[in-house]
């Protein structure tokens, strides 16, 4: 009994529990220079875009979906936003906007074909990385465009700034950081007191003790490395807001259920009156929207745009669902998986970077990983069901 | 004619969880004879046929299966093939992609070294359905032919396979008459081939007209074996072996109350999703009154789910016409979203497949249809949502370790009774079961009679679809007998009978 609470509370944290191995590992055989302010920085602004696009694919994924197109999409996205800026010499405001809603017109438009035309969307997806990837190189004529106005660079280079005007550490940023742990561990507390009223509590004291300790140091111990830099990056910021946005929406609302009910069975769903392809229609256009954003941030982060951005990032962003362990055939997964997955898959592209391998046996190792996450997901299913 | 046996089945018992489905079954069939199996749905026709069939490999069922003098032990339905046993199924085994030379010899081609003759296959192929009299060449795609013509490809399919014994399931069930004429003369035809045939039928007219023998099977238990040559065998007396049985005390006294008409069809037609000029249902008319349980009698492919799904809210069907009324105001219905609305909930046979998610939780499956009574501005409040679930698990008694657990563990009937809290929850004022029983155990379909009782007791309509004929008897206020598309009957409770409901089917298909 008690073994087996363990067991699947392992089960639960296995993914961060991983995660925190891999770091580790990391961080050992680089001679710490992973965890390194300044390293910690670049692994946030490298990884920012992948997490970005995940949160969106993940809704598609769990849809029962695909979306192929959001590489080479971000790519053409930054693009149209260089020609903006720097050959129409649009302002800032009116260019993000502008680049955000062509975004969520490229995914309404695969949408439509998927939830409307019926076509698959692997198809329709693929069909839109070639056409993205096509316009992207038309759009930029083989050439790189930059550099942009500085408050577009400061989307992906800027840092919170600190009125305490601490020189050596960043206080307003430390002291973000640790009222967030704080408010980590006083909604868990709620939520463990809300479920206990409702006898639905399972987790025993003691893993919850642990666990809150465990998140509340390791939070503030980011933030303490981060603070002793440049303070907390704003793409951060952005990112951590985008993760609870999304988290809730799948979470806690109805639209989120509705979407993990079709994924999971979709003519039961379609039965219990849902307007199911009403509802794929605008997993897509949330996708476009999101590939938008981190075409944005790409962008900004190069302070160039050129024809070659955003190539393969669809193959990192759906490896991180996977490996947090959304399932292909849908109605399942989680939003924090998939941003542990894309960390996962950042940690290990930064730290064999940093030992040297070359990018042929980093992705060797990277399709290993990923195979062996979900091997294991899959084997770990079977034998809670069988066995 | 020969009167050695060319199949015995001697003392044939198999059970499942909670049901003895055959219960020392005889059955001999003898040699170049067609020999029909007539019983109700659920008399173990379907489960005989698989013991024969090697479905259900030898040792999973007790008693012996002698064919062609020897006792056999088959592994799986490869044996029994390999001995020319071949079945041909009620949902026909083609892919109807690929041509009729193709689906012929799918599993056995003609191939040397992996490498097919297609030369030879088409030759055969012709040949073939020359054989069983069907027009088409063999290099059409099945799928483009109608059904009449998809069920004599899978006889071609049969005969290529050295068939001895050839057995068919309800082959007429889905043919219109002509068709079914062409098949039956084709069986007389084989026969005359030395091919014995084991014919599976509701339509007693068809089987009087070209079976040797018929038996007839009840509960799992062979009633007899009529000898068509020797006696007149008079249909009264086949209906009567079918279904002559006592209904015991297996449900709730009832004790109606019925008042106004609360849901109102008119002259409905639906046409098949597939089969654009097939019409599934022919003009239907039918009401239900508040607090009345109606139910729908008629066998398999009558059109009832056809019926239920297109009324609620067009899930089945194209071309859909004709008018609903609810509480004396026409509706349109033409969204499941709009059904929902106007009162309408239906709970649907599929139970894995269109019923619930089953990779969820209790509580999720319990108010997906109807999420915005949980939620406040598109945001679920899982307390009250958790409060539902907890009220139907007690009210509903199912039986789970708590409302998180995954409604895939629950046995067949609590998924029933999830699925019946879902819709439920929508709070309908009329509420359509579709065999809401199937699969589930004595027990638990006690509980499901009990339940659809209170509800109407409560004043909501129910209409209540159902292949057990001594479920709708033991349920039902009114009964309508549903055939081939079209009610060809409507029986008072004071005057349904299984025999009433059986000829009422018998007569109108004969017609």
């Amino acid at each position: 009994m008690k073994i087996s609470t363990l067991r699947n509370n392992l089960r639960d944290y296995g993914l961060l529990i991983s995660l925190i191995v891999i770091i580790g590992f990391f961080q050992i055989v680089t001679n710490g220079i992973l965890l390194q302010p300044l390293n910690l920085t670049n692994l946030i602004l490298q990884n920012s875009y992948i997490v970005v696009m995940a949160l969106g694919m993940l809704l598609v994924i769990v849809a029962g979906h695909i979306d192929l197109s959001v590489g080479a999409a971000s790519g053409f996205i930054g693009g149209l936003a260089a020609i903006l800026m720097v050959h129409y010499e649009w302002s800032v405001t009116l260019t993000i906007i502008v680049a955000l809603l062509v975004g969520m017109l490229i995914g309404a438009i695969q949408g439509w074909f998927v939830a409307y035309a019926r076509i698959p969307s692997f198809i329709v997806t693929l069909a839109g990385m070639l056409v993205f990837k096509g316009s992207a190189l038309a759009l930029l004529q083989g050439q790189s465009i930059g550099p942009f106005p500085l408050a577009f660079q400061s989307i992906s280079t800027g840092f919170l700034p600190d009125p305490f005007g601490g020189k050596d550490i960043r206080v307003f940023s430390l002291i973000i950081g640790v009222v967030l742990a704080g408010i980590f561990v006083g909604i868990d507390w709620h939520q463990r007191f809300k479920a206990q009223m409702h006898g639905l509590n399972k987790e025993p004291t003691a893993l919850f003790a642990v666990r809150n300790f465990l998140f509340a140091a390791i939070i503030i111990y980011l933030a303490w490395q981060l603070s002793t830099y440049k303070g907390l990056p704003t793409v951060l910021i952005l990112m951590g807001v985008l993760i609870l946005f999304y988290q809730f929406i799948a979470g806690r609302t109805v639209i989120g259920r509705r979407i993990y009910a079709l994924g999971g069975n979709e003519k039961a769903a379609r039965l219990s009156g849902i307007d199911t392809s009403r509802l794929i229609f605008l997993t897509f256009a949330n996708m476009g929207l999101l590939a938008a954003v981190a075409g944005i941030i790409f962008a900004a982060r190069l302070n160039t745009a050129t024809p070659k951005a955003g190539n393969g990032f669809e193959l990192d962003v759906i490896a991180a669902c996977f490996i947090g362990g959304a399932s292909a055939s849908g109605g399942v997964g989680r939003v924090i998986g998939a941003v542990i997955g894309a960390f996962i898959m950042g940690v290990m592209n930064n730290g064999m970077s940093i030992l040297g391998i070359g990018i042929d046996y980093q992705q060797v190792i990277k399709g290993l990983v990923l195979l062996a996450a979900v091997f294991f997901d899959v084997y770990n299913r079977n034998r809670s069901q069988f066995g | 004619m020969a009167q050695e046996p060319i199949l015995s089945m001697r003392n044939i018992s198999k059970s499942f969880p909670g049901v003895q489905a055959l219960d020392n079954v005889n059955l001999t069939v003898y040699k170049s004879e067609i020999h029909a199996i007539v019983g109700e749905n659920g008399a173990g026709k379907s489960t005989l046929m698989k013991v024969l069939s090697g479905v259900y490999p030898y040792g999973q069922y007790e008693g012996e299966i002698h064919f062609e003098g020897k006792l056999q032990r088959f592994e799986d339905i490869r044996d029994s093939e390999a001995q020319g046993i071949i079945i041909i199924h009620q949902e026909l085994a083609l892919v109807p992609m690929l041509s009729i030379a193709e689906n012929i010899f799918l599993g056995h081609e003609l191939a040397k070294a992996g490498i097919i003759d297609w030369h030879t296959a088409y030759v055969r192929a012709q040949e073939l359905l020359n054989r069983v009299g069907l027009k088409e060449l063999p290099s059409a795609i099945v799928g483009r032919l109608g059904i009449g013509k998809q069920q004599l490809v899978e006889i071609a399919k049969a005969l290529a396979k050295r068939v001895r014994l050839l057995i068919l399931d309800e082959p007429t069930a889905s043919l219109n008459e002509t068709d079914s004429e062409a098949l039956l003369r084709l069986l007389l035809e084989l026969k005359a081939h030395d091919i014995t045939c084991i014919l599976i039928s509701h339509k007693l007219n068809e089987v009087m007209q070209v079976a040797d023998r018929i038996t007839i099977l009840r509960d799992g238990t062979t009633i007899e074996t009529l000898n068509c040559a020797e006696t007149l065998v008079k249909e009264d007396h086949i209906i009567r072996g079918m279904v002559g049985r006592d209904i015991q005390h297996r449900y709730p006294q009832r004790r109606p109350k019925i008042g106004e008409v609360i849901f109102e069809v008119r002259n409905w037609r639906v046409y098949h999703e597939q089969y654009v000029d097939y019409e599934v249902i022919k003009g239907v008319s039918f009401n239900v009154r508040r607090g009345e349980i109606v139910g729908i009698a008629g066998l398999m492919g009558s059109g009832r789910t056809e019926l239920a799904m297109s009324l609620f809210g067009h899930a089945y069907g194209r071309r859909i016409n004709g008018q609903v009324f609810i509480d004396g105001r026409e509706v349109n219905v033409s969204t499941i979203g709009d059904a929902i609305r106007h009162g309408l909930a239906y709970v649907t046979e599929d139970r894995k497949g269109w019923g619930l998610i089953l990779e969820q939780e209790i509580r999720k499956n319990v108010t997906l249809a109807n999420l915005p009574k949980v939620s406040q501005r598109g945001v679920i409040d899982e307390n009250s949502e958790a409060k539902v679930a907890q009220g139907f698990r007690e009210s509903l008694r199912i039986r789970c370790s708590s409302i998180e657990q995954f409604v895939v563990n629950l046995s067949g009937g609590n998924q029933q009774k999830v699925l019946l809290s879902k819709w439920l929850f929508t709070q309908p004022s009329l509420l359509i079961l579709d065999e809401p029983t199937r699969g589930i155990d004595v027990g638990a379909k006690y509980d499901i009679y009990t339940i659809i009782d209170g509800l109407a007791a409560e004043g909501k309509g129910i209409l209540l679809i159902s292949s057990e004929m001594p479920e709708l008897l033991g349920m039902c206020d009114r009964i309508y007998v549903m055939s081939e598309g079209q009610f060809v009957a409507e029986l008072p409770r004071s005057e349904a009978s299984q025999e009433r409901i059986m000829h009422a089917i018998v007569s109108s298909v004969q017609s």
